[in-house]
């Protein structure tokens, strides 16, 4: 199981890197999600992942080790609503700059670069 | 355990939280959302300042919020480089509200610029006084949201092409932030920053702790403009209004500088020869070439922005060499180099609109023109060049002192070396747009004279006076200045207090 999310993880993360190399728009919004989830799987499965535990330690004393720890989760929420957020923003800012431009490759973005 | 809750710490953000709330009821209506800007920026001041007096008198201040005891609960501390920092940024934002009174077009302040100012310097002051490393990374993301905001307001071509650099580059830090903290949080199972100092010079994996470091690193140094990622910077700050890329230059990448002197001496102190070679690298590296590109410009903003790069190199290259002396050196050039760039940026606006160019070659005879606002450029620039007796001298004479303590002559070399290369690309600006005939003036452009300048736009040169005053201040008398961060390194170095105040409260 480990072995396994540790594979999907890493995956995500370097297929979100490739995109993010492309040119076109399409695929960098694409890579930004991807990165946006590889990071927050990652957050997650540092609580640990384990199965049939309850999620509260009771009396009937379950050695910690089989639970998953919690806060990691709670973290994971806000970094997933966080990075929503950012993403929504990437995708109207490409769509205006599609507009605007009149392009949909990243390398003819280059007036800001040009020394003149 | 003390009787009072030290309120001071909450009153700055409460200040900004409030004010961007009456901004957002107030949408639409420009006028009362710039009174109400003005009135928070003051007020944001006065408490920073208040904060200010009373961590330098009582020394370091903690809250927890919800009386959650510390590992637990969101802690957040003032210590004296947070304070100060907070201080610097509200003296910043105070100028930019004034100046973007007149610089602002009504629709661009019709569409929210105040309110996303408001948030922006809500996650700045955050930043600086978070003691948790996941809060950190929250409020990185309220500043940089906000940023982007006020990257693309007023959708022009230019600005929308930097914006996707920018925010690109920005994502992806706060990606490896993000994972830095899940790292260092398996290895540690805490997240507060004195507890995980005290976690991580006990842990028995170090090697693991420096694979952490690295992330903190990359997402700091992206933020930061450090040398192999500082390509987003030029590409974007030169491209939106004055009244942005002021506060912009001026404070958002100091927050990475920020984070990275926090980080490289409360937390990752446990394989010096290895992190902090690896800083003082990057350093010489980012000043080097930070400087060639200002060099290979000819356009007044773009040089600017470049020496922003080179000069966050001068203060890495403090925290690198990581003595009590060389900390100081890098607290007082932050401090020095906001004052200025921010300054710089808003004289540069000034000169736009007497002009109507940012390129040198169709800028001149301002000194003829204008010789107060080539006073007040003279001021900053030959500061920034570290010309003394004004400040940047100071700043670049204390690095340069500490990095022959301890014996680092190369860094020490590239730092005059660079020195030298921004006076010379200053004196390009300076000879072709202050010194030069006056060009041949386009039609359309009303010719102002000095005193019609002054009564239009007294907005934009009282900020910029008011930045030049502060430089002035601590040209001329340093000492205040010199041991207030001497002060600070040693609460960094001997990061003890730091730990007692958040975790024995």
């Amino acid at each position: 199981m480990n072995l396994i999310i540790s594979l999907i993880i890493g995956v995500l993360f370097s297929a979100s890197l490739f995109l993010m190399f492309q040119k076109s728009f399409f695929k960098l919004i694409i890579g930004v999600i991807l990165f946006g989830y590889a990071t927050t799987f990652f957050l997650f499965t540092v609580g640990g992942v384990t199965k049939n535990a309850p999620p509260l330690l009771n009396e009937a004393a379950i050695a910690v080790d089989q639970l998953a720890d919690p806060l990691p989760q709670a973290l994971t929420l806000t970094a997933i609503v966080i990075s929503i957020g950012v993403q929504l923003f990437v995708i109207v800012l490409l769509k205006k700059v599609y507009e605007e431009v009149g392009t949909e490759d990243l390398d003819e973005l280059n007036t800001t670069d040009r020394i003149k | 355990m003390t009787d009072t809750i030290p309120t001071l710490l909450l009153f700055p953000l409460w200040v900004l939280l409030t004010a961007f709330i009456f901004c957002v009821l107030s949408w639409q209506r420009a006028k009362v959302q710039s009174a109400i800007a003005i009135v928070a920026g003051f007020l944001y001041l006065a408490t920073a300042a208040g904060l200010f007096m009373e961590v330098y008198q009582n020394g370091i201040q903690v809250i927890q919020i919800g009386n959650w005891p510390a590992p637990f609960g969101i802690t957040l501390v003032a210590d004296l480089l947070a304070a100060g920092m907070v201080l610097i940024s509200a003296v910043v934002a105070f100028a930019i509200i004034l100046y973007s009174l007149q610089d602002l077009s009504a629709e661009r302040k019709k569409k929210g610029f105040y309110p996303v100012l408001l948030v922006m310097m809500f996650g700045v002051c955050g930043s600086f006084l978070t003691g948790d490393i996941f809060n950190l990374y929250v409020w990185f993301e309220v500043m940089l949201v906000a940023s982007f905001v006020l990257i693309v307001l007023g959708n022009s071509k230019k600005q929308l092409e930097g914006a996707v650099k920018y925010v690109t580059l920005s994502f992806i830090s706060s990606g490896f932030l993000l994972t830095g903290s899940a790292i260092l949080y398996k290895l540690t199972g805490t997240l507060n920053m004195a507890d995980l100092s005290v976690a991580i010079a006990q842990h028995p994996n170090q090697e693991l702790i420096t694979v952490s470091a690295v992330f903190f690193l990359t997402g700091f140094g992206i933020k930061a403009a450090l040398f192999p990622f500082f390509s987003w910077l030029p590409a974007s700050y030169p491209t939106p209004p004055i009244s942005v890329v002021g506060l912009m230059a001026g404070l958002l990448t100091k927050v990475g500088v920020y984070a990275l002197i926090r980080f490289f001496t409360l937390l990752y102190t446990h394989d010096l020869p290895v992190t902090h070679s690896v800083l003082l690298v990057l350093a010489g590296l980012t000043m080097f070439f930070g400087v060639l590109g200002a060099i290979a410009q000819r356009n007044f903003k773009k040089i600017l922005s470049f020496h922003i790069v080179s000069q966050i190199g001068y203060m890495i290259m403090g925290l690198a060499l990581f003595t009590p002396l060389a900390i100081a050196g890098s607290i007082f050039y932050i401090i020095h180099h906001i004052l200025v760039k921010t300054n710089l940026f808003l004289i540069s606006g000034i000169v736009k609109i007497t002009n109507g160019h940012y390129a040198l070659s169709k800028l001149g005879g301002v000194y003829d023109r204008y010789p107060f606002v080539t006073v007040l450029f003279a001021v900053s620039a030959f500061s920034l060049a570290g010309i003394p007796p004004l400040s940047g001298f100071w700043g670049k004479f204390i690095l340069a002192k500490a990095g022959l303590e301890s014996e680092a002559y190369v860094i020490v070399a590239v730092s005059l070396l660079v020195g030298l290369l921004t006076l010379f690309s200053m004196s390009k600006i300076w000879v072709s747009v202050f010194w030069s005939a006056t060009p041949e003036s386009d039609s359309n452009l009303p010719q102002l004279d000095g005193r019609t300048l002054f009564r239009r736009y007294y907005c934009l040169l009282l900020a910029s006076v008011f930045l030049t005053l502060c430089t002035l201040g601590i040209s001329f008398y340093p000492d205040f200045l010199i041991s207030f961060s001497e002060q600070a390194a040693g609460q960094l170095l001997n990061p003890d207090s730091y730990i007692n105040a958040v975790l024995n409260q």
